[in-house]
């Protein structure tokens, strides 16, 4: 599944607006043991960027307390119109980004 | 009966008293025996309050209880799907009367845990000696803005059955072949956790006869259900794929609906679906939190041997209102929940210690005509809540259709026994 973005599709400029994204990932702590005793390697998303045309306004660290399939909401300010990008990166070269435009009026 | 010290307040409360048993003579009797007065007619409480009367017929029993007639909520689903009356729901309270329980019918208004005292609509003042508040579930309205009672006129949740649960089967009927009748569920801990699923299913059944290009669309709270292996392979089996679920993790958690345009608004995207059914978060019926028996979870922490509030003493919560652990807010478990309150209650005024009660639940599922599954649990006391205990069992998810047509038969006889034993 693709992750999924929430960004308003209008705002007036100078409105807070709430951001959610949610990415399907397994966040496998790297702390559980299979039944026979082998140790199940950490897979995590270890980080998440959002950019709003081009200028990094949201950053997050993930760890492996995070459950799967990390859901993220955080508020921005509506400056222009344009596009958000969003970043996540994690073990084993995990990478997905997305995008979502916005108009501000 | 215990004594207390005559104060100016107790003195008042027993000239209060005296004037109801002159207007009421049947309901006061002399104050030699002990008072229990249970408030909610639902299966958990009209179990308790006929257990108590079997087991000691001397102790006063009041069973307060607003409708004359009780709506049950199990085979509801069948009842929207077109496959049930509503009147196979309905039961009266003349049997518990004639046993020598005492019927009023009012609502309560207030509770006063410090005179032990309740007061209903009528203005009267009962004292008790022990009270048992099953008052079931009321909706979390603010936890869904836009929803509230005037938008479950036209977004029926169906979740307290009667007047909703026609309404919701008379928008099905109403709709046009080729329509989406969406599900909105919440997390847990709610009422009958798989009924949501079960409504899903039996919605598709009616949908596949009927109007057989139309979809269920599951807008969902949770990543997990309960049975839900058993319930995805019979949809896969006997509905296609008309039956769409989005779970929490794939944004399906309802935030917000819109009753003018009838749309639901989620995480991640918005819906209009021909029809709506949306089942809003639960919490403790009103009357738990007029007695100060809830918590910040909206539940009702109790003492799981004796199902006395940890909140305020001599009053005892069972049943969907109470904080079960381990229990699924069922029918089933409200009975059980009845039955040993009232043995506990027994032991209370006898001043003996109360016996542990082991519980068990069962939970049938229709979801289909002749197809039907179930889950069976064990529960006892453990710490400050109930725990799974060994001996339960869910139906086998690969199994013939000869069982699962044995078990649709069973939850009639289900329904059939413990309506019987708790108002036939």
């Amino acid at each position: 599944m693709a992750a999924l973005i929430n960004v308003p599709a209008k705002a007036k400029r100078g409105d807070i607006i709430e951001i959610r994204t949610l990415t399907s990932h397994i966040m496998e702590t790297g702390f559980r043991h299979t039944a026979d005793g082998a140790l199940v390697p950490r897979d995590i998303i270890t980080s998440f960027t959002c950019r709003y045309n081009g200028t990094e306004v949201f950053r997050a660290d993930l760890f492996p307390a995070i459950a799967a399939n990390p859901y993220l909401s955080f508020f921005t300010v509506a400056k222009e119109s344009g596009k958000f990008e969003f970043e996540w990166i994690g073990d084993n070269g995990y990478s997905s980004t997305a995008s979502a435009p916005i108009t501000v009026e | 009966m215990t004594t207390r010290p005559v104060t100016r307040r107790n003195a008042v409360l027993g000239i209060t008293a005296a004037a109801v048993a002159l207007a009421r003579p049947s309901i006061l009797h002399a104050q030699s025996t002990a008072r229990v007065v249970v408030v909610g007619g639902g299966f958990g409480g009209a179990a308790c309050a006929r257990a108590l009367k079997r087991a000691q017929p001397d102790l006063q029993i009041i069973l307060i209880e607003p409708n004359a007639v009780f709506t049950s909520c199990p085979l509801s689903n069948e009842v929207i799907a077109g496959l049930r009356d509503i009147e196979a729901q309905q039961f009266g309270y003349d049997k518990l009367a004639a046993e020598g329980v005492t019927m009023i019918s009012q609502a309560v208004t207030a509770i006063e845990p410090q005179r032990r005292s309740v007061m209903t609509t009528d203005g009267v003042a009962l004292p008790y000696d022990r009270l048992v508040l099953s008052p079931g579930i009321d909706f979390h309205f603010e936890a869904l803005p836009g929803y509230d009672e005037a938008a479950s006129e036209k977004m029926p949740h169906a979740w307290k059955a009667g007047a909703q649960t026609l309404l919701l089967r008379r928008q099905l009927e109403a709709m046009e072949d080729g329509g989406t009748v969406a599900i909105a569920v919440p997390a847990n801990p709610s009422r009958c956790p798989p009924a949501p699923y079960e409504r899903a299913s039996l919605i598709a059944h009616y949908l596949k006869t009927k109007k057989p290009r139309s979809k269920v669309l599951v807008l969902d709270a949770k990543d997990n259900f309960s049975q839900q292996r058993l319930f995805e392979k019979a949809w896969k089996e006997l509905y296609g794929d008309m039956i769409e679920r989005i779970a929490l993790s794939q944004g399906g958690r309802v935030t917000s609906v819109d009753p003018s345009t009838r749309t639901i608004i989620t995480e991640f995207g918005n819906y209009t679906p021909d029809v709506a059914n949306v089942i809003p978060a639960q919490r403790a019926g009103r009357i738990a939190e007029i007695a100060g028996a809830t918590d910040a979870t909206g539940w009702c922490p109790i003492d799981p041997v004796t199902f006395e509030s940890k909140l305020v003493p001599n009053i005892h919560v069972i049943g969907d209102a109470c904080l079960g652990g381990g229990i699924p807010k069922s029918a089933s478990a409200a009975g059980a929940q009845g039955k040993a309150c009232a043995a506990a209650i027994v032991a209370l005024l006898a001043n003996r210690a109360p016996g542990t009660p082991r519980l068990t639940g069962i939970c049938y599922n229709t979801v289909a005509p002749g197809y039907g599954f179930s889950l069976a649990g064990n529960y006892q006391p453990r710490g400050d809540i109930f725990a799974e205990v060994e001996g339960g069992a869910t139906s086998p998810v690969d199994a013939p259709r000869e069982l699962r047509a044995r078990e649709a038969a069973e939850a009639e006889r289900w329904f059939e026994t413990i309506t019987a034993d708790t108002f036939g």
